[in-house]
């Protein structure tokens, strides 16, 4: 009886996140994979979409100005309100799981256009001069000079896109999506009547665990293409 | 050879940029593009690879017309060299210079062998082949850019004020080594700056162009001096003219004086004795002048040894080629009137007076004026050890 009043209580303590993850593993690692790849998939399509987006906007001035507004108008959509319009507009049943990636695409997009128009123009006039006067066509400008330039520019803004990502998907937990956001709810439910902490503290741990991860993941890709800016510091 | 044919540029907010230029860079040669800001000369220039097209007119490569081959085509042919050098960040100093070979296809070892061996060429040492270009100074950047610019062994270079974002000493230690590189290579190269000191000493023939894009002069840099066509181009060319005309042209005949000189660290006593007007030359082991000591009545320096602090350092030195300019220097900007000439091996050879070198001045003036048209040869101005005038 003394016992299980303790354990009890012990296991109410927000510090005893780990038993109850011991406990729950596997339906735990489920929701966390769900969450790795939809947070990360978004990123990568995203990128994909601002690149040409973003190169359109450094190469005509004119449209920078209108593209980084609009950018800046849906990035302001509550995220709550963009998982409810996107299932009707879509036409996607109600809580179909694609649409967390959708939403979190339209924001990645929405971050990484500016990061590349700016990324690329950073890349220094004369050298853009030098390329096109050693023959260089404008494909290969882009690909062969621009973007290996671009590229520090780019990590820091898919950085901020990652994680800002994690801690959307959580909230596409809270309406019943599967990912580390239902920890928040079930922690909720279990807070009646006296507060019940082990898998709130648990999901926010496993969300900063997985965004220091990506962050991990961007900052050695990027030390890795960019072995130049290293020489720089180093000297 | 690159030819204008009444070539203009003219901007949809109506600017002229350049207006009928026609004028021809000739094959092996510097031509030199020069004027103030908005004279249309870097237009000029990019117009030659198509990185600005003309809006009429024709420019024709070795009798092809530019405009019939594509602009990358007709780039990866034709060297360019920029201000900054526009190296690129993200590559070392050997794939820099080996961007050109590799993008006609040439196979990536080959690509820097050529690369490696160019580095050498402009004075580089082969360390800096791995290197990335914010390691190296402006000046060695330049360097990268020149050797870029020659990968692929194009007959044809462009060059866009290359020299001007450096200091002064290193400017001009590029400028030796560029002519000196020109006379092993002899491209048809077309030169652009605003700095008509750069384009007198380095182009065989100066194009001197006004606001508006129109070409004020087109001369040797010797007839641009001595003959310039109207107020602009003499405005332009600048003061002394005629004193810095004296550049061109080895003085014939020097005939110098003899001056006994003493080793550095004897004594100063010994100098005063053999002291001509108070003043002796004072040489190293290898002959080299190395200043004129004053000997005064000053008792108590007699004991002391000659060091380099007790010397006048004023002094210029002129080569026995030198020009008439760098001789007429170094006896006006001696202490004793006596200018120092050295030889070949920097070692002294004698000394020679303002008054005779103004007399052999003279003398030459008179034989030019006797003899009808003579063609003034282009000649570069030659620094104290460098090679005989061209």
């Amino acid at each position: 009886m003394t016992a299980t009043s303790t354990a009890g209580a012990a296991s109410s303590s927000p510090w005893h996140f780990w038993a109850y993850f011991t406990a729950h593993r596997h339906q735990d690692l489920s929701w966390l994979w769900d969450h790795v790849w939809l947070s990360a998939l978004p990123v990568v399509i995203g990128l994909a979409i601002a690149l040409p987006l973003g190169w359109l906007a450094s190469r005509y001035k004119w449209i920078y100005p209108p593209m980084l507004s609009l950018m800046g108008l849906l990035y302001t959509i509550p995220s709550i309100a963009l998982f409810v319009i996107i299932p009707p507009l879509l036409g996607l049943k109600a809580l179909d799981p694609i649409q967390v990636p959708i939403a979190l695409t339209v924001y990645s997009v929405a971050l990484l256009v500016r990061v590349v128009a700016d990324g690329l123009g950073s890349v220094p006039e004369d050298v853009l001069q030098a390329a096109t006067a050693m023959g260089f066509g404008r494909v290969q400008r882009l690909v062969k000079v621009e973007l290996p330039i671009a590229v520090p520019v780019i990590a820091a803004g898919l950085r901020v896109a990652t994680v800002s990502n994690v801690s959307i998907v959580a909230v596409a937990g809270t309406i019943g999506l599967a990912n580390l956001g239902q920890l928040f709810t079930t922690g909720f439910q279990l807070s009646t009547p006296t507060a019940y902490y082990p898998p709130i503290v648990l999901g926010i741990v496993l969300c900063v665990a997985l965004a220091l991860a990506f962050d991990g993941v961007i900052v050695t890709a990027n030390r890795l293409l960019t072995p130049w800016r290293r020489a720089v510091q180093g000297r | 050879m690159i030819r204008f044919d009444s070539v203009t540029k003219t901007y949809p907010d109506g600017t002229v940029a350049v207006d009928e230029l026609s004028l021809t860079a000739p094959s092996g040669k510097i031509t030199v593009l020069v004027g103030p800001s908005g004279c249309g000369k870097t237009t000029s220039l990019r117009m030659i690879n198509r990185m600005i097209e003309p809006t009429s007119g024709r420019i024709w490569i070795d009798d092809r017309d530019h405009s019939t081959t594509s602009p990358t085509e007709l780039r990866r042919g034709i060297g360019y060299v920029i201000q900054h050098a526009g190296l690129f960040p993200h590559r070392t100093i050997v794939d820099n210079v080996a961007t050109v070979p590799l993008l006609l296809g040439k196979n990536k070892r080959e690509a820097r062998a050529k690369a490696l061996e160019l580095l050498e060429r402009v004075g580089l040492p082969a360390s800096f082949a791995k290197r990335y270009p914010a390691q190296l100074s402006g000046g060695q950047q330049q360097r990268v850019g020149v050797a870029r610019a020659l990968a692929a062994d194009p007959p044809v270079m462009l060059m866009d004020e290359p020299f001007s974002a450096v200091d002064p000493v290193v400017r001009e230690q590029l400028q030796n080594e560029f002519l000196r590189l020109q006379s092993e290579l002899s491209k048809t190269i077309v030169f652009v700056t605003h700095d008509i000191d750069e384009a007198i000493k380095l182009g065989d023939q100066v194009a001197v162009m006004r606001v508006g894009g129109k070409l004020a002069q087109l001369a040797t840099p010797a007839d641009l001096l001595s003959n310039p066509v109207d107020d602009f181009v003499a405005g332009f060319v600048g003061r002394d003219r005629g004193y810095r005309a004296l550049g061109f042209e080895a003085v014939p005949g020097l005939q110098l004086d003899p001056e006994t000189t003493v080793l550095m660290g004897s004594d100063v006593s010994a100098a005063a004795a053999v002291a001509r007007d108070g003043w002796v030359l004072v040489v190293d082991e290898h002959g080299w002048p190395q200043g004129w000591l004053a000997v005064g009545d000053d008792a108590t320096r007699a004991s002391l040894q000659i060091t380099p602090p007790l010397l006048h350092r004023g002094g210029t030195v002129a080569a026995v080629n030198g020009t008439f300019r760098s001789v007429l220097d170094a006896a006006l900007s001696s202490p004793t009137g006596r200018g120092v000439i050295v030889d070949e091996g920097r070692r002294f050879a004698g000394t020679i007076t303002a008054a005779n070198v103004v007399r052999l001045l003279e003398q030459q003036q008179a034989a030019h004026s006797q003899t009808i048209s003579v063609p003034t040869v282009p000649v570069q101005a030659v620094p104290v050890q460098g090679a005989t005038p061209r």
